[in-house]
């Protein structure tokens, strides 16, 4: 099954590839990684999505938090989440196609942030399968290029909905 | 969830000294020494940082090794055999490549070492420098923790750090990496330094209602089993072993790694099991019907088949390391914590009970089938050797070995009283090992009789630091159980490995002459009646001595399990029950 896992580690040299070490010595591959500063300066939040059997990733999970550097580790497989991830793209837009794509923008709850002559750049965020939507709209329109920051994620305060809305 | 570790401790300078402006060489002496360390392992070769010009000032006793693999057995067999740390200085690049072996091994065996680099100043960082390689890069996977410091102030507190995470929680190798840059900057003291590792959580206790249930679980069962490792020896915990196995009257089994830690002369132990452990110690996991793993780790060599390993059992595992819980077997109860606290615990709460139909059925299975071999014979049979190496230490030797066929014969034969006695390659299997690690356990403890059974394979892959055995004058005694063959392979394999790898078809060299060569006793043994009076010699010599004995080359390790077999599916149960004294 898939699982978001948020690590808090010490903001230095080599530890965003000891974290990778962990994974790649356990066969996993990496569906998304997210990293970045935390609430303390000295600390930086790395949140990965990985799909495998649930015993699995409770060894890296132990493994993880064996490393001195890595100062905590959460699976949030369970947790009620809010989860985001932010996606630029940028598309071909002549003059015509403008307003029915700026209409899919709105609807998406996006943002146009660049326009050329014949292009577009346009930001979204949300969960990944609203992400995944939003390209899959875009795909006729001619993408010309795409970025995506992967996942980052924070469980809710407790007895509130699973449910993701965005 | 464990304490943080944020502890204080005073600056290792005096307080006249605090305001004293000190350069990174006389910071690393000074931190070393105030750390109790006394003897430093290394550098090999020349070329090394100017942060260790002023070595030979220091008040260090400095082993140079031959070679940094061996320096690295040395320090990490130094560390087993004293429980204190073992220290190693190296170069960057082809220092750090050499030393991988050494550290992966102390890895794997939960050995405390701290290396020190000399690496290149900051300048000539991925430059492609003479020397350059990626030292953490290299490391990281091998050790437990690598820091690289540049910034003088911060060189104490990340030296006070690396020799507290290798020695504390399950102990491991540390490297350091010091940029030349060190050598010359230069601070003033700061009185006190307060370590800085947020992520570094000891589990000392462990947690009370685990421990009770645990407690209930062994007073409740009928046929219980203590399975301990080498994490009992590093937790020093062998007296609250003995006192808990002594109050609830439990028969305790050692893996490889934990030898020595439950004296094998006491009726209670079940000496080693596993693949080639005793047949009665595996017969009792196999039946019992709660398993109380201490600071060991279900090691493949431990479990055979581990789908049916202990199957009736259910398992209480006490470890230190979290991630070895649940890993290779399911925990019924798991303590997370350190062996010496939770075994204190224990103690306190189990009763005796008696089990004496558990007890007889395991006596019988020890008079079944006892560890032993064919003595008729003419040729010299290693477990022999072995015996008699015994008898004449009267079983007080340290004894170190390398991989291989007489490194289970050592295990089995040898019967080991105390913790710290027997020091090996468990979790890694490097061969070699044997005689830097004589080296150094003989370094820790210069009055203790060091024997190396070693095989003629294993021996020459580091044999030229019997060179440096003989620039320190110890008194090594290394037995060669020389079989012209790579054993265990041919065992493994019923054949020998390749065409021409059978008996006297490789070309191996005189090994007796060669230890003259560097300075050593070197004597070839190779009548059965001589052994005796060589043994007596070489134990007589105040030089580094070593026998090279010409054994049976067909001899194996009985019993055995095969591949894929349960614990119970030994091999050569036929010809121990042949074998056995009436």
């Amino acid at each position: 099954m898939k699982h978001i896992i948020n690590v808090l580690v010490e903001n230095k040299p080599g530890v965003l590839a000891h974290v990778a070490d962990v994974f790649a010595a356990s066969g996993f591959n990496i569906d998304s990684l997210g990293v970045g500063r935390s609430e303390d300066a000295k600390l930086s939040r790395m949140t990965l999505v990985v799909m495998g059997d649930d015993v699995v990733v409770e060894q890296v999970r132990k493994q993880l938090a064996k490393i001195v550097s890595v100062v905590q580790v959460q699976d949030y497989a369970e947790k009620p989440l809010v989860i985001r991830e932010l996606v630029l793209l940028s598309l071909t837009a002549t003059p015509e196609k403008r307003p029915e794509l700026c209409a899919l923008v709105e609807m998406f709850r996006g943002r146009v942030v660049d326009i050329g002559s014949k292009t577009m750049m346009i930001e979204v965020s949300g969960p990944e399968n609203k992400i995944e939507a939003f390209v899959e709209m875009c795909r006729p329109y001619g993408i010309k290029s795409l970025a995506r920051t992967g996942t980052i994620a924070m469980p809710r305060r407790a007895g509130t909905s699973q449910q993701d809305s965005s | 969830m464990g304490k943080k570790c944020s502890s204080t401790v005073s600056s290792g300078v005096g307080s006249a000294a605090k305001q004293k402006v000190r350069t990174g060489p006389q910071i690393i002496f000074d931190t070393l020494l105030d750390l109790g360390v006394d003897t430093l392992f290394g550098p090999s070769g020349a070329a090394v940082s100017p942060l260790f010009d002023r070595l030979a000032d220091a008040p260090f006793r400095c082993i140079f090794p031959r070679h940094e693999q061996g320096g690295c057995h040395m320090a990490d067999a130094y560390a087993r055999a004293s429980g204190k740390v073992g220290v190693i200085l190296a170069t960057h690049g082809p220092g750090i490549c050499s030393l991988t072996t050494g550290l992966a091994t102390a890895m794997m065996d939960s050995s405390p070492l701290v290396v020190l680099i000399g690496q290149d100043g900051v300048d000539l960082f991925e430059r492609q420098a003479c020397h350059e390689a990626n030292t953490m890069g290299i490391t990281r996977a091998i050790t437990k923790y690598t820091c690289a410091v540049k910034d003088i102030t911060e060189l104490e507190r990340n030296l006070r750090e690396a020799f507290h995470v290798a020695a504390t929680g399950r102990p491991g190798p540390v490297v350091v990496d010091l940029s030349a840059d060190l050598s010359v900057a230069r601070t003033a003291g700061n009185g006190t330094i307060q370590m800085e590792l947020p992520g570094y959580r000891l589990h000392t206790k462990g947690h009370a209602r685990q421990i009770a249930m645990a407690a209930r679980a062994i007073n409740k069962s009928n046929c219980p089993v203590l399975y301990v490792g080498g994490g009992v020896i590093s937790a020093g915990a062998t007296q609250e072993l003995r006192t808990l196995v002594e109050k609830a009257k439990l028969p305790v089994t050692m893996t490889l790694m934990g030898l020595g830690a439950f004296d094998q002369s006491r009726p209670e132990s079940l000496d080693m099991l596993g693949v080639h452990g005793a047949a009665y110690a595996n017969y009792a996991v196999q039946a019992c019907d709660l398993l109380v793993a201490v600071g060991a780790r279900f090691d493949g060599r431990v479990t055979g088949k581990a789908a049916s390993f202990a199957p009736n059992a259910k398992v209480v595992h006490i470890d230190i390391d979290p991630a070895s819980i649940s890993k290779n077997r399911q925990g019924d109860i798991p303590v997370v914590g350190d062996a010496k606290w939770v075994l204190g615990e224990l103690t306190r709460q189990v009763v005796f009970r008696d089990r004496a139909p558990w007890l007889a059925k395991i006596a019988e299975w020890k008079r079944a089938f006892p560890f032993c071999y064919d003595q008729s014979g003419s040729g010299i049979k290693p477990q022999f050797v072995i015996e008699e190496v015994h008898r004449q230490t009267k079983g007080r030797a340290i004894v170190t070995t390398g991989v291989g066929q007489h490194q289970m014969w050592a295990a089995q034969f040898y019967r080991f009283s105390r913790a710290r006695q027997f020091i090996t390659s468990g979790g890694m299997g490097t061969t070699g090992f044997g005689l830097p690690a004589a080296i150094g356990a003989q370094l820790a403890d210069p009055h203790a009789v060091v024997v190396d059974f070693d095989g003629e394979h294993n021996f020459i892959k580091t044999a030229m630091e019997l060179s440096t055995a003989v620039e320190h004058q110890l008194p090594l005694k290394i037995c060669i159980l020389n079989n012209q063959c790579m054993g265990w392979l041919r065992q493994r394999k019923g054949r020998p490995l390749r065409e021409g790898q059978g008996k006297g078809q490789v070309p191996r060299p005189d090994i007796a002459k060669l230890a003259e060569a560097m300075g050593a006793i070197g004597l070839t043994v190779t009548e059965k009646g001589r052994v005796p009076q060589a043994i007596e010699q070489m134990l007589a010599e105040r030089r580094p001595c070593l026998l090279d004995f010409m054994v049976d080359c067909d001899e194996n390790v009985w019993p055995m399990v095969l591949g894929d077999r349960s614990l119970d599916e030994m091999e050569g149960l036929d010809v121990l029950q042949q074998y056995r004294s009436p």
